[in-house]
């Protein structure tokens, strides 16, 4: 039997979709979602961030708002709450150019432009003839740079290595650390992986050796004892020393990297580079080693970081770099203020912060553009 | 067969060329060895340079501001060694504790839902990682610690000091222990075995049974409250002898360094800001199926993490972690640019400079950086091989 009192309605059109409820979408769903989820996250929302605004709000106007921008010495002296950068514009030749001779400096500009171009050139992908810019600046450009900052020859006059400082000698050291380092250290890093027990063995100790003892000790050895070592005549001077000393230093960490990359190689690609029959070299040039240093990219360029930062040890042995200069610079009587030290730390910070920072966006990069596995 | 291998060039056959290449690398290196050698001892005598180890009894004459053993400007140059090496090793075991703390810390706040806490621990760890080490003691040192006011200026006459910062350093009672204190040492050496006792008991009875114990709570209170009892019932056996402020200076009590602290802050921040990343990659190489396969299991986040990803997360940790304690340990030697009294700034420094015998000094001071980085990784590789996935 059916029941004639019951209705039965169907419903012939979908009801339109509801908004979600506005406490969880848009700003304000995002805000209770990720800061204040819970009681705890709360507390830690307000207090961290209260601390941070309080930091950088006190950072910013320490170096902005509050800075002396201009008016020498004495606008420091009335205003010491806030960032000296009247300090660092009056000696800001001098952080760059270090003591080389004023009429000579256009080499310097030279070379910095043709360095940042070239750069720049080869780092960026749809640049044209970027394999060429890059190989230029590798190996013949460090030696142009050489030749033109020291002269001697074309008629430049000679400026002794000794008046060479700043920044300028940061990237001279940072560099030749860099491209030295880079043959080297791959060579140390097959002949660790070779067969052959005296190779091995050598290349396996002097790695070790040097990635044992700190750069410091190194720099001392090659700034004391290093001149002992030559037959008597034989004289290098003290910047030279210095790169020879960084130079076999930065190889040992590189070659630990490439190791890396070569571990990495799946068995068979060695495998198949000896059954086509090629040669060791042949083996290593065409098809072992394009792929072992594409995998460890971002091992070099943290490698490059940490030996650009580690130059600043070379103040230690006397060499002006840019922070030996401020540092320098600091203990000048007529700028003897509160806010100089801190002014100047701060100066040099940003420039390295600039530079690693920017190199470690630029290998992040490359990692995720040839990170082929899966994500989430 | 036996045709085909006589035509062959001996130059072509693997074996002879292995033999061939090795001797030609051993000679060189014997070469190079002899030749160095002998210009060294050509140089030496003609700059009149003493050689041997013969130094190390000699007296040093030149005084040391802090040590942890008693040295006077009396003693050898073996005592000098002693006591920078000394002092580098406790600026960077103190170091090694604090940046694993700071470090954990910060990587697992980077990894945090809330985004004003991950952003907080992203800054850090992008400013300290990208400035140089030598800037950061500088920094501290010199546009820190060292304007701070003098102890005149902060302390008043014939006050006595408990905690007080000056440009001395931190100044802090000293602790003289009492006999009676040897209770308290006994105690938490107890608590401390049976703590591993409990231990090694209660994952016995969790295999088992599936029961678990709150060892965690247990073991705090073996170690850390029984000791703090009887410290208290045995009558506070530790006497404190605050600094007193003199007329110019302070005397006694202890006082910290700004050298020290200055190496400290800068070797912490820096290298936690590594090891923050070591922890932060650690966490997330863990599959995320291993957090989902948990949740299935309906553990809680808390539990997921003890028991799913951290010990899983740690083989992926330790071994950068090794590298990064080994960094830490060779970069206390970037005391030595503002004089903290370690081994490169005492030794390699002040005594090589007075007795000008640079091989052996050099010599001495490299080896024991050497023993010391291999003797970390021994100790990590062992660690590492305890925690390491069992693989059939």
């Amino acid at each position: 039997m059916s029941n004639p009192r019951s209705v039965f309605f169907v419903r012939k059109e979908f009801i339109s979709a509801r908004q979600a409820p506005a406490s969880t979408i848009g700003v304000l769903g995002w805000i209770r979602n990720n800061l204040f989820s819970t009681p705890f996250n709360s507390l830690l929302t307000v207090a961290l961030g209260g601390l941070g605004v309080w930091l950088i709000w006190g950072a910013l106007d320490w170096l902005i708002f509050n800075a002396v921008w201009a008016g020498g010495n004495e606008a420091c002296k009335v205003n010491p709450e806030g960032a000296c950068w009247t300090f660092i514009s009056t000696r800001f030749d001098q952080f760059v150019y270090g003591f080389y001779e004023k009429p000579e400096r256009w080499r310097v500009d030279l070379i910095l432009l043709v360095l940042f171009t070239g750069i720049f050139w080869s780092g960026w992908e749809r640049a044209p003839a970027r394999k060429w810019v890059g190989g230029f600046m590798l190996i013949p450009f460090p030696l142009i740079a050489w030749v033109v900052l020291y002269g001697g020859i074309f008629g430049l006059p000679v400026v002794e290595t000794s008046q060479w400082g700043g920044f300028t000698l940061t990237l001279v050291v940072s560099l030749i650390g860099i491209i030295v380092s880079l043959p080297l250290g791959i060579l140390l890093a097959l002949g660790r992986r070779s067969k052959m027990p005296i190779i091995h063995s050598t290349c396996l100790f002097f790695i070790e050796f040097w990635r044992g003892v700190p750069l410091i000790t190194v720099l001392f050895m090659a700034a004391y004892v290093l001149p002992l070592f030559f037959p008597a005549g034989l004289n290098f001077d003290q910047l030279l020393r210095a790169l020879i000393g960084f130079a076999l230093f930065a190889a040992a960490y590189m070659a630990e990297v490439v190791r890396g990359g070569l571990q990495s190689l799946n068995k068979g690609q060695y495998e198949a580079a000896d059954s086509l029959g090629l040669s060791y070299w042949k083996s290593m040039r065409l098809i072992i080693l394009p792929q072992a240093l594409k995998a460890v990219i971002p091992g070099i360029v943290n490698t490059f970081i940490g030996l650009f930062k580690d130059t600043t040890l070379v103040l230690i042995i006397g060499l002006l770099d840019l922070l030996g200069m401020v540092h320098a610079a600091i203990a000048d009587p007529n700028w003897s203020i509160r806010s100089v030290p801190t002014t100047g730390y701060a100066f040099v910070a940003i420039t390295f912060f600039i530079f690693c920072y920017g190199m470690s966006r630029y290998s992040r990069f490359v990692e995720e553009k040839l990170n082929t596995g899966h994500k989430r | 067969m036996a045709g085909r291998a006589a035509t062959t060039s001996v130059l072509n056959n693997s074996k002879f060329r292995a033999i061939l290449y090795q001797l030609i690398m051993a000679s060189l290196l014997i070469y190079l060895g002899w030749s160095i050698a002998e210009n060294t001892i050509a140089n030496m005598e003609a700059r009149d340079i003493r050689a041997g180890f013969g130094f190390l009894d000699e007296t040093a004459g030149f005084s040391i501001m802090m040590s942890l053993v008693p040295y006077e400007p009396g003693d050898t140059y073996g005592r000098v060694f002693l006591v920078g090496l000394l002092n580098t090793l406790l600026v960077a075991g103190i170091g090694v504790v604090f940046a694993t703390m700071v470090g954990f810390l910060v990587g697992i706040m980077r990894l945090s839902q809330n985004w004003v806490v991950s952003r907080l621990a992203t800054i850090y760890v992008e400013i300290f990682r990208n400035v140089p080490l030598l800037l950061q003691i500088l920094f501290w040192y010199t546009a820190v610690l060292k304007p701070l006011p003098g102890p005149r200026q902060v302390f008043e006459r014939n006050t006595e000091i408990y905690f007080g910062i000056s440009n001395r350093g931190i100044t802090v009672p000293e602790f003289i222990f009492l006999e009676n204190f040897s209770f308290t040492t006994w105690t938490a050496l107890l608590g401390i075995l049976f703590t591993i006792g409990i231990h090694r008991w209660a994952k016995q009875r969790q295999a088992t049974t599936g029961e678990q114990f709150p060892v965690f709570f247990a073991g705090l209170g073996l170690t850390i409250g029984l000791p703090i009892l009887v410290f208290l019932l045995s009558g506070a056996p530790v006497e404190f002898t605050p600094a007193k402020m003199g007329r110019f200076n302070l005397a006694g009590g202890i006082t910290i360094i700004p050298e020290f602290l200055a190496v400290l802050l800068s070797l912490v921040l820096y290298t936690a800001s590594f090891i923050a990343e070591i922890v932060r990659a650690g966490i997330q190489a863990v599959n995320y199926g291993q957090t989902e396969a948990s949740r299935a299991l309906g553990l809680r986040n808390g539990t997921t993490l003890k028991l799913v990803i951290i010990p899983q997360a740690l083989r992926i940790i330790i071994p950068p972690m090794t590298s990064q304690y080994l960094n830490l340990t060779k970069n206390t030697s970037l005391a030595a640019a503002i004089a903290y009294p370690d081994l490169v700034a005492t030794f390699a420094g002040t005594a090589l400079n007075q007795n000008g015998q640079a091989l052996e000094t050099l010599a001495i001071t490299m080896t024991v950086y050497l023993s010391l980085s291999l003797l970390t990784s021994a100790l990590m590789n062992w660690f590492n091989s305890r925690v390491k996935l069992v693989e059939r």
